[in-house]
């Protein structure tokens, strides 16, 4: 094998993975009502935002492929805002 | 006979053929969210409908540690983002067989698992009489999403094995931006997970 080793911000993105996904399992087995929910999205969002920005290395990147990045998360956006909207509103 | 470029007529450099494909597999990532997207959509709006049924399904302790640690150890896969030096990328793609390992063995189990509960909607289904249509459900979801998911897999493991075996033996700038693009898309499929896990098999435990 050859010498490389996996950079420190690698690495310690991977830890903080493990720990996010540590505190999102035991949070899931705390009685929080609703939250329990909010909790594991936030938790989730959180994770990937570690994952984009350090594994993805957008971090290194610039406007051009942020917009590319973003364009996604925006279409998400209008296909789950409006697409909710409706079913969470009616009555 | 003069000799092969490195990049193809469109291109002005090397580096600028690495952006094109860089931005490219961003497009196709965007692409990857919404189908994606619209099967969490699909689970929200069921969810909302049928908030027991999506709750108390797949709880058993037993499923934790078994669906969460092997995808934490994926994440590991192919750490190429700064991608190492010329003959050394084939390195990055060794773990991928102990993710085939993760996919074929777990969710084997799984399956099987659901299968035996007679939780597979279609095929002898059961669950108790209150939550049975939520529950149906919320199993197509899981089905659909999961083999989705398992396919990207399958096909993210191939893409890191086939450029092992290349870059194995003749490693080049060209094959290092096509395990970047790669390694893009393999990280995707990992935040994918990261959503999956959080609807199918976190709802539930505190009850």
């Amino acid at each position: 094998m050859t010498g490389w080793r996996p950079p420190l911000p690698l690495v310690a993105a991977w830890l903080a993975l493990l720990a996010l996904l540590a505190l999102t399992v035991t949070l899931a087995y705390l009685p929080l009502g609703a939250f329990n929910a909010v909790a594991a999205l936030l938790i989730g969002a959180t994770k990937a935002v570690i994952v984009a920005a350090v594994f993805m290395e957008l971090r290194h990147r610039g406007p051009r492929i942020f917009m590319f990045a973003g364009a996604g998360l925006f279409w998400l956006g209008i296909l789950l805002w409006p697409g909710l909207m409706d079913f969470l509103t009616r009555t | 006979m003069p000799e092969a470029k490195a990049f193809a007529s469109q291109f002005v450099s090397t580096h600028h053929r690495d952006d094109a494909a860089e931005l490219g597999m961003w497009v196709f990532i965007a692409t990857e969210v919404l189908l994606f997207g619209s099967l969490i959509l699909g689970y929200f709006v069921y969810r909302h409908v049928y908030p027991a049924a999506f709750a108390p399904t797949l709880s058993s302790a037993r499923q934790i540690p078994q669906f969460c640690l092997p995808p934490a150890f994926s994440w590991l896969a192919p750490s190429t983002p700064s991608p190492p030096r010329r003959g050394r990328y084939a390195s990055c793609c060794y773990p991928a067989p102990s993710c085939w390992d993760w996919l074929s063995l777990f969710k084997a189990i799984e399956y099987s698992d659901e299968y035996r509960e007679h939780l597979v909607p279609g095929i002898d289904f059961s669950f108790d009489a209150a939550h049975g249509n939520g529950a149906q459900l919320f199993f197509m979801f899981y089905f659909v999403a999961t083999a989705i998911h398992a396919l990207h897999m399958l096909v993210g493991i191939g893409l890191l094995a086939v450029l092992a075996v290349l870059t194995y033996r003749a490693p080049s700038t060209r094959h290092g931006a096509a395990l970047h693009s790669t390694a893009l898309y393999w990280h995707f499929v990992d935040v994918v997970w990261i959503f999956l896990f959080a609807l199918i098999y976190l709802p539930g435990r505190s009850s």
